[in-house]
Protein backbone atom coordinates (compact mmCIF):
# COMPACT_ATOMS: atom_id res chain seq x y z
CA UNK A 1 0.00 0.00 0.00
CA UNK A 2 1.34 3.34 -0.40
CA UNK A 3 0.07 6.89 -0.49
CA UNK A 4 0.88 10.07 -2.33
CA UNK A 5 2.30 13.44 -1.21
CA UNK A 6 4.79 13.34 1.26
CA UNK A 7 7.60 11.62 -1.67
CA UNK A 8 9.44 15.04 -3.23
CA UNK A 9 9.91 17.37 -0.91
CA UNK A 10 13.13 19.17 -0.75
CA UNK A 11 13.80 19.42 -4.62
CA UNK A 12 16.59 21.66 -5.70
CA UNK A 13 16.68 21.61 -9.13
CA UNK A 14 19.21 24.07 -10.71
CA UNK A 15 21.96 23.08 -8.51
CA UNK A 16 21.34 19.16 -8.87
CA UNK A 17 21.40 19.18 -12.52
CA UNK A 18 24.25 21.47 -12.71
CA UNK A 19 26.53 18.59 -12.60
CA UNK A 20 25.06 16.25 -14.95
CA UNK A 21 26.96 15.33 -18.11
CA UNK A 22 24.00 17.38 -20.70
CA UNK A 23 24.80 15.24 -23.43
CA UNK A 24 24.22 11.98 -21.44
CA UNK A 25 21.24 13.73 -19.92
CA UNK A 26 19.82 14.31 -23.15
CA UNK A 27 20.08 10.90 -24.20
CA UNK A 28 18.61 9.59 -20.78
CA UNK A 29 15.79 11.93 -21.45
CA UNK A 30 15.30 10.70 -24.97
CA UNK A 31 15.18 7.45 -24.12
CA UNK A 32 12.46 8.03 -21.08
CA UNK A 33 9.82 10.06 -23.42
CA UNK A 34 10.59 7.08 -26.41
CA UNK A 35 9.35 4.83 -23.81
CA UNK A 36 11.76 2.80 -22.74
CA UNK A 37 12.50 1.74 -19.30
CA UNK A 38 15.62 2.42 -16.86
CA UNK A 39 17.67 -0.28 -15.83
CA UNK A 40 19.94 -0.45 -12.78
CA UNK A 41 23.27 -0.08 -14.71
CA UNK A 42 21.96 2.60 -17.12
CA UNK A 43 23.21 5.63 -16.59
CA UNK A 44 21.17 8.18 -14.63
CA UNK A 45 21.26 11.92 -13.04
CA UNK A 46 21.84 11.33 -9.41
CA UNK A 47 18.65 13.16 -8.53
CA UNK A 48 16.44 10.38 -11.00
CA UNK A 49 18.22 7.82 -8.28
CA UNK A 50 18.01 10.10 -5.34
CA UNK A 51 13.99 10.41 -5.91
CA UNK A 52 13.62 6.67 -6.88
CA UNK A 53 15.56 5.87 -3.88
CA UNK A 54 13.30 8.00 -2.07
CA UNK A 55 9.79 6.76 -3.66
CA UNK A 56 10.62 3.33 -3.71
CA UNK A 57 11.76 2.95 0.11
CA UNK A 58 8.74 5.06 1.19
CA UNK A 59 6.26 2.84 -0.49
CA UNK A 60 8.57 -0.45 0.69
CA UNK A 61 8.31 0.87 4.18
CA UNK A 62 4.41 1.89 4.01
CA UNK A 63 3.77 -1.91 3.34
CA UNK A 64 5.82 -3.02 6.14
CA UNK A 65 4.09 -0.54 8.49
CA UNK A 66 0.98 -1.23 6.44
CA UNK A 67 1.07 -5.12 7.64
CA UNK A 68 0.27 -3.58 11.48
CA UNK A 69 -2.71 -2.54 11.89
CA UNK A 70 -4.52 -5.17 9.76
CA UNK A 71 -2.13 -7.80 10.83
CA UNK A 72 -3.23 -7.36 15.11
CA UNK A 73 -6.92 -8.70 13.47
CA UNK A 74 -5.12 -11.99 12.04
CA UNK A 75 -5.44 -13.95 15.82
CA UNK A 76 -8.87 -12.37 15.78
CA UNK A 77 -10.54 -13.10 13.17
CA UNK A 78 -13.98 -14.17 13.03
CA UNK A 79 -14.12 -17.77 11.03
CA UNK A 80 -12.08 -19.71 9.39
CA UNK A 81 -12.51 -17.69 5.90
CA UNK A 82 -11.91 -14.99 7.15
CA UNK A 83 -9.61 -15.69 9.19
CA UNK A 84 -7.24 -17.94 6.29
CA UNK A 85 -8.03 -14.76 3.92
CA UNK A 86 -6.83 -12.02 6.22
CA UNK A 87 -3.55 -13.77 7.16
CA UNK A 88 -2.45 -14.39 3.56
CA UNK A 89 -3.66 -10.81 2.38
CA UNK A 90 -1.07 -9.29 5.46
CA UNK A 91 1.90 -12.05 4.21
CA UNK A 92 1.49 -10.12 0.84
CA UNK A 93 1.83 -6.86 1.97
CA UNK A 94 5.20 -8.14 3.63
CA UNK A 95 5.95 -9.83 0.25
CA UNK A 96 5.46 -6.68 -1.21
CA UNK A 97 7.95 -4.97 1.05
CA UNK A 98 10.38 -7.63 0.58
CA UNK A 99 9.97 -6.44 -3.30
CA UNK A 100 10.31 -3.46 -3.36
CA UNK A 101 13.25 -3.12 -0.84
CA UNK A 102 15.07 -5.22 -3.84
CA UNK A 103 13.73 -2.80 -6.37
CA UNK A 104 15.38 0.08 -4.13
CA UNK A 105 18.36 -2.07 -3.22
CA UNK A 106 19.31 -1.91 -6.80
CA UNK A 107 19.56 1.85 -6.61
CA UNK A 108 21.77 1.14 -4.41
CA UNK A 109 20.62 1.72 -0.66
CA UNK A 110 21.03 -2.05 1.22
CA UNK A 111 17.99 -2.45 2.72
CA UNK A 112 19.58 -2.71 6.29
CA UNK A 113 20.05 0.99 6.33
CA UNK A 114 16.75 1.72 4.89
CA UNK A 115 14.92 -0.01 8.05
CA UNK A 116 17.38 1.82 9.81
CA UNK A 117 16.07 4.51 8.53
CA UNK A 118 12.76 4.10 8.92
CA UNK A 119 13.77 2.95 12.85
CA UNK A 120 14.81 6.08 13.20
CA UNK A 121 12.41 8.36 11.68
CA UNK A 122 14.18 9.60 8.37
CA UNK A 123 12.46 7.75 6.05
CA UNK A 124 8.67 8.34 5.94
CA UNK A 125 5.78 5.54 4.89
CA UNK A 126 2.04 6.52 4.37
CA UNK A 127 0.36 8.39 6.62
CA UNK A 128 -2.52 6.51 7.07
CA UNK A 129 -1.07 3.75 8.69
CA UNK A 130 -0.65 6.55 12.02
CA UNK A 131 -4.09 5.91 12.45
CA UNK A 132 -5.92 2.95 14.75
CA UNK A 133 -7.52 -0.02 13.53
CA UNK A 134 -9.92 -0.24 16.94
CA UNK A 135 -12.74 -2.69 15.11
CA UNK A 136 -13.06 -5.52 12.81
CA UNK A 137 -14.82 -3.50 10.77
CA UNK A 138 -11.76 -0.92 10.92
CA UNK A 139 -9.54 -3.86 9.48
CA UNK A 140 -12.11 -4.59 6.28
CA UNK A 141 -12.41 -0.69 5.49
CA UNK A 142 -8.59 -0.98 5.31
CA UNK A 143 -8.43 -4.22 3.18
CA UNK A 144 -11.23 -2.92 0.41
CA UNK A 145 -10.60 1.07 0.74
CA UNK A 146 -6.92 1.92 1.57
CA UNK A 147 -5.84 -1.04 -1.16
CA UNK A 148 -8.38 0.58 -3.58
CA UNK A 149 -6.13 3.76 -3.05
CA UNK A 150 -2.85 2.41 -2.79
CA UNK A 151 -4.05 0.19 -6.65
CA UNK A 152 -5.04 3.60 -8.12
CA UNK A 153 -1.67 5.26 -7.29
CA UNK A 154 0.62 1.93 -7.70
CA UNK A 155 -1.12 1.32 -11.08
CA UNK A 156 -0.23 4.99 -12.40
CA UNK A 157 3.76 4.72 -10.90
CA UNK A 158 3.74 0.83 -12.56
CA UNK A 159 3.70 2.72 -15.75
CA UNK A 160 6.89 4.86 -14.79
CA UNK A 161 10.32 4.90 -16.14
CA UNK A 162 12.66 2.46 -13.91
CA UNK A 163 12.32 -0.90 -14.66
CA UNK A 164 12.89 -2.91 -11.43
CA UNK A 165 10.58 -0.99 -9.75
CA UNK A 166 7.46 -1.37 -12.71
CA UNK A 167 8.21 -4.77 -12.33
CA UNK A 168 7.94 -5.12 -8.68
CA UNK A 169 4.48 -2.94 -9.31
CA UNK A 170 3.15 -5.19 -11.88
CA UNK A 171 3.32 -8.45 -9.67
CA UNK A 172 1.77 -6.21 -6.28
CA UNK A 173 -0.94 -4.74 -8.02
CA UNK A 174 -1.58 -8.94 -9.32
CA UNK A 175 -1.86 -9.34 -5.55
CA UNK A 176 -3.76 -6.43 -5.12
CA UNK A 177 -6.83 -7.22 -7.24
CA UNK A 178 -7.13 -10.06 -4.56
CA UNK A 179 -7.10 -8.24 -1.42
CA UNK A 180 -9.54 -5.59 -2.74
CA UNK A 181 -12.05 -8.34 -3.23
CA UNK A 182 -11.52 -9.41 0.15
CA UNK A 183 -11.75 -6.00 1.45
CA UNK A 184 -14.99 -5.43 -0.64
CA UNK A 185 -16.61 -8.93 0.08
CA UNK A 186 -15.72 -8.80 3.92
CA UNK A 187 -17.59 -4.85 4.16
CA UNK A 188 -20.50 -6.44 2.27
CA UNK A 189 -21.06 -9.17 5.11
CA UNK A 190 -21.15 -6.31 7.67
CA UNK A 191 -23.04 -3.73 5.37
CA UNK A 192 -26.13 -6.35 5.46
CA UNK A 193 -25.45 -8.17 8.00
CA UNK A 194 -27.31 -7.52 11.55
CA UNK A 195 -27.52 -3.84 13.36
CA UNK A 196 -24.65 -4.80 15.18
CA UNK A 197 -22.73 -5.31 12.01
CA UNK A 198 -23.78 -2.67 10.26
CA UNK A 199 -23.41 0.07 12.96
CA UNK A 200 -19.44 -1.30 13.29
CA UNK A 201 -18.60 -1.11 9.48
CA UNK A 202 -20.86 2.52 9.03
CA UNK A 203 -18.58 3.58 12.37
CA UNK A 204 -15.37 2.39 10.96
CA UNK A 205 -16.20 4.20 7.86
CA UNK A 206 -16.71 7.59 9.88
CA UNK A 207 -13.17 6.90 11.00
CA UNK A 208 -11.12 6.47 8.17
CA UNK A 209 -12.51 8.76 5.60
CA UNK A 210 -10.58 11.61 6.74
CA UNK A 211 -7.24 9.75 6.30
CA UNK A 212 -8.85 8.31 2.64
CA UNK A 213 -8.89 12.21 1.54
CA UNK A 214 -5.65 12.51 2.92
CA UNK A 215 -4.21 9.32 1.38
CA UNK A 216 -3.52 10.65 -2.13
CA UNK A 217 -1.15 14.29 -0.29
CA UNK A 218 -2.23 17.27 -0.30
CA UNK A 219 -4.32 19.22 -3.05
CA UNK A 220 -2.09 19.79 -6.29
CA UNK A 221 -2.64 23.88 -5.87
CA UNK A 222 -0.84 23.16 -2.32
CA UNK A 223 1.69 20.92 -3.96
CA UNK A 224 5.82 21.54 -4.90
CA UNK A 225 6.26 21.37 -8.67
CA UNK A 226 7.74 18.37 -10.01
CA UNK A 227 7.64 18.79 -13.46
CA UNK A 228 10.95 17.37 -14.23
CA UNK A 229 9.86 14.38 -12.10
CA UNK A 230 7.01 14.07 -14.13
CA UNK A 231 9.28 14.87 -17.44
CA UNK A 232 11.33 11.81 -16.51
CA UNK A 233 8.56 9.44 -15.33
CA UNK A 234 8.79 8.94 -11.38
CA UNK A 235 5.57 10.54 -10.67
CA UNK A 236 3.35 9.74 -12.75
CA UNK A 237 -0.15 11.32 -11.86
CA UNK A 238 -0.81 14.13 -9.45
CA UNK A 239 -2.16 13.73 -6.11
CA UNK A 240 -6.06 15.40 -7.41
CA UNK A 241 -5.90 12.69 -10.44
CA UNK A 242 -5.63 10.08 -7.98
CA UNK A 243 -8.26 11.73 -5.67
CA UNK A 244 -10.29 11.74 -8.07
CA UNK A 245 -10.36 8.44 -9.54
CA UNK A 246 -10.46 7.15 -6.24
CA UNK A 247 -13.61 8.72 -6.12
CA UNK A 248 -14.96 7.93 -9.43
CA UNK A 249 -14.34 4.27 -8.31
CA UNK A 250 -15.27 3.79 -4.86
CA UNK A 251 -18.03 6.42 -3.29
CA UNK A 252 -20.67 4.75 -5.79
CA UNK A 253 -19.98 1.66 -4.84
CA UNK A 254 -19.94 2.80 -0.88
CA UNK A 255 -22.94 4.35 -1.41
CA UNK A 256 -24.70 0.86 -2.83
CA UNK A 257 -23.87 -0.90 0.23
CA UNK A 258 -26.03 1.92 2.05
CA UNK A 259 -23.72 3.44 4.03
CA UNK A 260 -23.34 7.11 4.19
CA UNK A 261 -19.66 8.80 3.96
CA UNK A 262 -19.40 11.32 6.48
CA UNK A 263 -18.82 14.55 4.25
CA UNK A 264 -22.24 16.47 2.97
CA UNK A 265 -20.80 18.13 0.44
CA UNK A 266 -19.23 15.17 -1.33
CA UNK A 267 -20.84 14.97 -4.64
CA UNK A 268 -20.20 14.36 -8.74
CA UNK A 269 -20.68 17.90 -10.14
CA UNK A 270 -22.02 16.96 -13.48
CA UNK A 271 -20.79 19.64 -15.45
CA UNK A 272 -17.18 19.45 -14.96
CA UNK A 273 -17.35 16.00 -14.30
CA UNK A 274 -15.14 16.24 -11.13
CA UNK A 275 -16.05 15.15 -7.71
CA UNK A 276 -16.10 18.20 -5.16
CA UNK A 277 -15.79 17.39 -1.33
CA UNK A 278 -14.80 19.30 1.87
CA UNK A 279 -11.18 20.05 2.01
CA UNK A 280 -9.87 17.28 4.72
CA UNK A 281 -7.85 19.37 7.74
CA UNK A 282 -4.48 19.61 5.94
CA UNK A 283 -3.02 20.96 9.37
CA UNK A 284 -3.88 17.04 10.90
CA UNK A 285 -2.35 15.81 7.75
CA UNK A 286 1.56 17.84 8.45
CA UNK A 287 1.21 17.37 12.40
CA UNK A 288 0.72 13.19 11.45
CA UNK A 289 3.26 13.00 8.96
CA UNK A 290 5.59 14.88 11.46
CA UNK A 291 5.37 12.65 13.94
CA UNK A 292 2.26 13.44 15.75
CA UNK A 293 -0.07 10.86 14.83
CA UNK A 294 -2.46 8.87 16.93
CA UNK A 295 -0.20 5.62 16.40
CA UNK A 296 2.95 6.95 15.17
CA UNK A 297 5.24 6.38 17.86
CA UNK A 298 3.42 2.51 18.37
CA UNK A 299 4.11 1.67 14.76
CA UNK A 300 7.87 2.40 14.99
CA UNK A 301 7.88 1.00 18.21
CA UNK A 302 6.75 -2.59 16.65
CA UNK A 303 9.17 -2.61 14.05
CA UNK A 304 12.06 -1.15 15.91
CA UNK A 305 11.26 -4.06 18.74
CA UNK A 306 10.93 -6.52 15.88
CA UNK A 307 14.66 -5.39 14.31
CA UNK A 308 15.66 -5.58 18.01
CA UNK A 309 14.59 -9.56 18.35
CA UNK A 310 15.81 -10.51 15.52
CA UNK A 311 19.10 -9.08 15.74
CA UNK A 312 20.27 -12.25 16.64
CA UNK A 313 19.29 -14.65 13.99
CA UNK A 314 20.37 -12.05 11.02
CA UNK A 315 24.14 -12.17 12.64
CA UNK A 316 23.91 -15.98 13.03
CA UNK A 317 22.68 -16.05 9.27
CA UNK A 318 25.54 -13.66 8.14
CA UNK A 319 27.77 -16.42 9.36
CA UNK A 320 28.84 -18.78 7.38
CA UNK A 321 28.97 -21.70 8.70
CA UNK A 322 32.10 -23.86 10.06
CA UNK A 323 33.07 -27.14 8.88
CA UNK A 324 34.60 -29.13 11.14
CA UNK A 325 38.35 -29.12 10.32
CA UNK A 326 39.78 -32.69 9.52
CA UNK A 327 43.11 -33.53 10.08
CA UNK A 328 45.40 -34.53 7.58
CA UNK A 329 47.04 -37.34 9.27
CA UNK B 1 -14.94 -49.46 14.49
CA UNK B 2 -15.35 -47.15 17.75
CA UNK B 3 -16.74 -43.84 16.16
CA UNK B 4 -15.69 -42.20 19.30
CA UNK B 5 -11.93 -43.46 19.31
CA UNK B 6 -12.02 -41.93 15.39
CA UNK B 7 -12.95 -38.36 16.47
CA UNK B 8 -10.90 -38.44 19.35
CA UNK B 9 -7.93 -38.98 16.79
CA UNK B 10 -9.20 -36.14 14.29
CA UNK B 11 -9.69 -33.75 17.11
CA UNK B 12 -6.33 -33.80 18.77
CA UNK B 13 -4.88 -33.47 15.14
CA UNK B 14 -6.95 -30.47 14.15
CA UNK B 15 -6.88 -28.67 17.57
CA UNK B 16 -2.84 -29.33 17.13
CA UNK B 17 -3.48 -27.58 13.60
CA UNK B 18 -5.61 -24.94 14.74
CA UNK B 19 -3.45 -23.83 17.97
CA UNK B 20 0.21 -23.93 16.50
CA UNK B 21 -1.56 -21.93 13.13
CA UNK B 22 -2.59 -19.50 15.25
CA UNK B 23 0.67 -19.05 16.90
CA UNK B 24 2.39 -18.85 14.23
CA UNK B 25 0.62 -16.40 12.30
CA UNK B 26 1.04 -13.92 15.59
CA UNK B 27 4.63 -13.57 13.82
CA UNK B 28 3.09 -11.31 10.63
CA UNK B 29 5.08 -8.28 10.54
CA UNK B 30 7.22 -8.57 13.33
CA UNK B 31 9.78 -11.55 11.88
CA UNK B 32 13.60 -11.77 12.42
CA UNK B 33 13.60 -11.07 8.48
CA UNK B 34 11.14 -10.24 5.87
CA UNK B 35 12.00 -13.63 4.28
CA UNK B 36 11.01 -15.90 7.59
CA UNK B 37 8.16 -13.40 8.56
CA UNK B 38 6.25 -14.63 5.22
CA UNK B 39 7.42 -18.14 5.94
CA UNK B 40 5.65 -17.94 9.21
CA UNK B 41 2.74 -17.11 7.73
CA UNK B 42 3.19 -19.71 5.06
CA UNK B 43 2.96 -22.45 7.51
CA UNK B 44 0.16 -20.81 9.60
CA UNK B 45 -1.80 -20.80 6.74
CA UNK B 46 -1.31 -24.64 6.11
CA UNK B 47 -1.95 -25.44 9.54
CA UNK B 48 -5.16 -23.79 9.86
CA UNK B 49 -6.15 -24.72 6.30
CA UNK B 50 -5.47 -28.44 7.47
CA UNK B 51 -7.27 -28.38 10.60
CA UNK B 52 -10.17 -26.76 8.69
CA UNK B 53 -9.67 -30.00 6.39
CA UNK B 54 -10.03 -32.09 9.39
CA UNK B 55 -12.93 -30.29 11.31
CA UNK B 56 -14.74 -31.33 8.24
CA UNK B 57 -14.48 -34.77 8.92
CA UNK B 58 -15.31 -34.42 11.94
CA UNK B 59 -18.87 -32.31 11.02
CA UNK B 60 -19.28 -35.47 8.17
CA UNK B 61 -19.01 -37.23 11.13
CA UNK B 62 -21.80 -35.21 12.63
CA UNK B 63 -20.33 -32.84 14.57
CA UNK B 64 -20.82 -29.30 14.58
CA UNK B 65 -19.70 -27.34 11.73
CA UNK B 66 -16.38 -26.19 11.28
CA UNK B 67 -16.55 -22.14 12.46
CA UNK B 68 -18.47 -23.72 15.70
CA UNK B 69 -16.12 -26.27 16.89
CA UNK B 70 -13.09 -23.76 16.58
CA UNK B 71 -14.58 -20.44 18.16
CA UNK B 72 -17.09 -21.67 20.30
CA UNK B 73 -15.22 -24.32 22.74
CA UNK B 74 -13.75 -23.46 25.83
CA UNK B 75 -10.16 -24.85 26.84
CA UNK B 76 -11.25 -27.80 28.78
CA UNK B 77 -12.87 -28.94 25.55
CA UNK B 78 -9.42 -28.90 23.28
CA UNK B 79 -7.64 -32.28 22.83
CA UNK B 80 -4.53 -30.07 21.77
CA UNK B 81 -1.14 -31.02 23.52
CA UNK B 82 0.14 -28.48 25.09
CA UNK B 83 3.36 -27.39 23.24
CA UNK B 84 1.49 -25.61 20.98
CA UNK B 85 -0.53 -23.37 23.27
CA UNK B 86 2.82 -22.13 24.86
CA UNK B 87 3.22 -18.44 24.06
CA UNK B 88 5.53 -17.89 20.45
CA UNK B 89 8.06 -16.19 22.84
CA UNK B 90 11.47 -15.48 20.73
CA UNK B 91 11.99 -16.55 17.40
CA UNK B 92 14.64 -19.22 19.20
CA UNK B 93 11.51 -20.80 20.44
CA UNK B 94 9.29 -20.89 17.69
CA UNK B 95 11.43 -22.29 15.83
CA UNK B 96 12.54 -25.18 17.85
CA UNK B 97 8.58 -25.82 18.59
CA UNK B 98 8.16 -25.98 14.80
CA UNK B 99 10.73 -28.53 14.25
CA UNK B 100 9.73 -30.32 16.72
CA UNK B 101 5.92 -30.27 15.95
CA UNK B 102 6.10 -30.69 12.11
CA UNK B 103 8.98 -33.96 12.59
CA UNK B 104 5.83 -35.64 14.49
CA UNK B 105 2.86 -34.41 12.54
CA UNK B 106 5.12 -35.71 9.00
CA UNK B 107 5.36 -39.08 10.97
CA UNK B 108 1.58 -38.88 11.82
CA UNK B 109 0.77 -38.17 8.39
CA UNK B 110 3.04 -40.65 6.47
CA UNK B 111 1.66 -43.57 9.52
CA UNK B 112 -2.43 -42.11 8.51
CA UNK B 113 -1.56 -42.26 4.95
CA UNK B 114 -1.77 -46.49 5.72
CA UNK B 115 -5.30 -45.92 7.35
CA UNK B 116 -7.86 -48.21 7.15
CA UNK B 117 -10.04 -45.41 7.53
CA UNK B 118 -10.27 -44.32 3.59
CA UNK B 119 -11.44 -40.82 4.47
CA UNK B 120 -8.44 -40.46 6.92
CA UNK B 121 -5.92 -41.98 4.65
CA UNK B 122 -6.98 -39.85 1.62
CA UNK B 123 -6.54 -36.23 3.85
CA UNK B 124 -3.39 -37.92 5.41
CA UNK B 125 -1.74 -38.23 2.07
CA UNK B 126 -2.37 -35.01 0.94
CA UNK B 127 -1.41 -33.13 3.40
CA UNK B 128 2.37 -35.55 4.13
CA UNK B 129 3.06 -33.62 0.81
CA UNK B 130 2.19 -29.92 2.19
CA UNK B 131 4.15 -31.37 5.24
CA UNK B 132 7.24 -31.67 3.67
CA UNK B 133 8.21 -28.66 3.05
CA UNK B 134 7.51 -27.69 6.83
CA UNK B 135 10.12 -30.13 7.86
CA UNK B 136 12.65 -29.02 5.39
CA UNK B 137 12.32 -25.45 6.03
CA UNK B 138 12.88 -26.67 9.95
CA UNK B 139 15.45 -28.21 9.14
CA UNK B 140 17.72 -25.97 7.14
CA UNK B 141 17.15 -23.19 10.17
CA UNK B 142 18.17 -25.42 13.25
CA UNK B 143 21.06 -26.72 11.01
CA UNK B 144 22.20 -22.91 10.63
CA UNK B 145 20.98 -21.37 13.98
CA UNK B 146 22.82 -24.19 15.50
CA UNK B 147 25.88 -23.98 14.27
CA UNK B 148 25.98 -20.62 13.72
CA UNK B 149 27.31 -18.00 16.88
CA UNK B 150 27.71 -18.69 20.46
CA UNK B 151 24.51 -16.71 21.20
CA UNK B 152 22.04 -18.64 18.29
CA UNK B 153 23.43 -21.78 19.42
CA UNK B 154 23.19 -21.09 23.42
CA UNK B 155 19.55 -19.83 22.87
CA UNK B 156 18.63 -22.64 21.03
CA UNK B 157 19.93 -25.07 23.52
CA UNK B 158 17.75 -23.26 26.20
CA UNK B 159 14.07 -23.16 24.30
CA UNK B 160 15.17 -27.06 23.01
CA UNK B 161 15.57 -27.49 26.74
CA UNK B 162 12.65 -25.97 27.77
CA UNK B 163 10.29 -27.30 24.72
CA UNK B 164 11.45 -31.29 24.91
CA UNK B 165 9.09 -32.32 27.98
CA UNK B 166 6.56 -30.44 25.69
CA UNK B 167 7.09 -32.30 22.47
CA UNK B 168 6.77 -35.60 24.03
CA UNK B 169 3.80 -34.80 25.46
CA UNK B 170 2.23 -34.92 21.91
CA UNK B 171 2.15 -38.71 22.25
CA UNK B 172 -0.18 -38.96 24.97
CA UNK B 173 -2.06 -42.25 24.55
CA UNK B 174 -5.60 -41.94 23.47
CA UNK B 175 -8.13 -43.75 26.07
CA UNK B 176 -8.59 -46.11 22.51
CA UNK B 177 -5.40 -46.63 21.93
CA UNK B 178 -5.48 -49.78 21.70
CA UNK B 179 -8.80 -49.39 19.73
CA UNK B 180 -7.12 -47.85 16.84
CA UNK B 181 -4.34 -49.99 16.60
CA UNK B 182 -6.39 -53.21 16.49
CA UNK B 183 -8.46 -51.72 13.88
CA UNK B 184 -5.75 -50.25 11.60
CA UNK B 185 -6.56 -46.84 11.82
CA UNK B 186 -3.34 -46.28 13.19
CA UNK B 187 -0.30 -47.36 14.46
CA UNK B 188 -0.13 -46.01 17.71
CA UNK B 189 1.64 -43.09 19.70
CA UNK B 190 4.45 -45.07 21.29
CA UNK B 191 5.45 -46.55 18.15
CA UNK B 192 5.21 -42.54 15.89
CA UNK B 193 6.99 -41.57 19.02
CA UNK B 194 9.39 -44.08 18.50
CA UNK B 195 10.28 -42.46 14.56
CA UNK B 196 10.14 -38.80 15.64
CA UNK B 197 12.46 -39.25 17.91
CA UNK B 198 15.40 -41.16 15.81
CA UNK B 199 14.37 -38.43 13.00
CA UNK B 200 14.57 -35.27 15.44
CA UNK B 201 18.15 -36.77 16.44
CA UNK B 202 19.30 -37.71 13.25
CA UNK B 203 18.75 -33.35 12.78
CA UNK B 204 20.09 -32.49 16.08
CA UNK B 205 23.33 -34.64 15.82
CA UNK B 206 23.97 -32.02 12.84
CA UNK B 207 24.38 -29.19 14.82
CA UNK B 208 25.92 -28.19 18.22
CA UNK B 209 22.57 -29.09 20.14
CA UNK B 210 22.22 -31.90 22.09
CA UNK B 211 18.92 -33.52 22.72
CA UNK B 212 17.41 -33.08 27.13
CA UNK B 213 17.02 -36.25 28.15
CA UNK B 214 13.92 -36.47 30.04
CA UNK B 215 12.05 -38.43 33.04
CA UNK B 216 8.68 -39.79 32.51
CA UNK B 217 7.72 -38.16 35.12
CA UNK B 218 8.68 -34.56 33.66
CA UNK B 219 6.42 -35.08 30.36
CA UNK B 220 3.83 -32.56 29.92
CA UNK B 221 0.89 -34.83 29.38
CA UNK B 222 -2.23 -33.71 30.17
CA UNK B 223 -3.19 -31.46 26.65
CA UNK B 224 -5.35 -34.51 24.86
CA UNK B 225 -7.64 -34.83 27.71
CA UNK B 226 -8.39 -31.01 28.40
CA UNK B 227 -5.91 -30.15 31.07
CA UNK B 228 -4.59 -27.06 29.58
CA UNK B 229 -1.76 -24.21 30.25
CA UNK B 230 -3.01 -21.61 31.40
CA UNK B 231 -1.98 -20.55 27.82
CA UNK B 232 -4.55 -21.50 26.31
CA UNK B 233 -7.93 -20.32 27.11
CA UNK B 234 -6.71 -16.74 26.52
CA UNK B 235 -5.72 -17.51 22.99
CA UNK B 236 -9.01 -18.68 22.30
CA UNK B 237 -10.68 -15.67 23.74
CA UNK B 238 -8.79 -13.25 21.55
CA UNK B 239 -8.95 -15.96 18.91
CA UNK B 240 -13.50 -15.32 19.11
CA UNK B 241 -12.96 -11.90 20.00
CA UNK B 242 -14.97 -10.92 17.09
CA UNK B 243 -17.48 -14.71 16.35
CA UNK B 244 -18.92 -14.32 19.51
CA UNK B 245 -19.80 -10.76 18.69
CA UNK B 246 -22.45 -12.52 16.86
CA UNK B 247 -22.24 -16.14 16.70
CA UNK B 248 -25.07 -16.44 14.44
CA UNK B 249 -24.05 -13.74 12.34
CA UNK B 250 -22.09 -13.75 8.76
CA UNK B 251 -19.01 -12.67 8.91
FE1 LIG C 1 0.61 -3.98 -0.76
FE1 LIG D 1 -2.74 -4.77 -0.37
Amino acid sequence: MYGGGNSFEHLDLDRSLENEDPQLLAEFEARIARGEKIEPSDWMPALYRKQLIRMIEQHAHSEIIGALPEGTWITRAPGFKRKMALMAKVQDEVGHAQLLYAAAETLGKPREKMIEDLINGKSKYSNIFNYPAYTWADSTVISWLVDAGAIVNQLANSKGSYGPYCRALDRICAEEAFHLKYGHHSVIHLSTGSAKQREMVQAALNRWWTPLMHFFGPPDKMSTHTEILTRWKVKMSTNDENRQQFLDMYVPKIWDLGLTIPDPNLKKNETTEKWEYTEPDWEEFKRVINGDGPCNKERLAVRRRAEERGAWVRKAIMKPVEKPVTPLA
Amino acid sequence: MNQLAIKELLYKIADDQLILGHRNSEWTGVGPTLEEDIAFSSMAQDKVGQSLAFYKLLHNMGENDPDTVAFMRNAEQFHNCQLVELPSGEYDFSLIRHFLFDFAESARFRRLSESSVKDIADVANKLKGEIKYHTMHANIWIKKLGNATDESIERLQSALNYAFPYALGIFEKSPFETDLIENGVFVGEAQLQEEWLEEVQNVINQTQLILPTVTDEEIKYGGRIGKHTNHLQPLLTEMSEVFKIDPTAEW
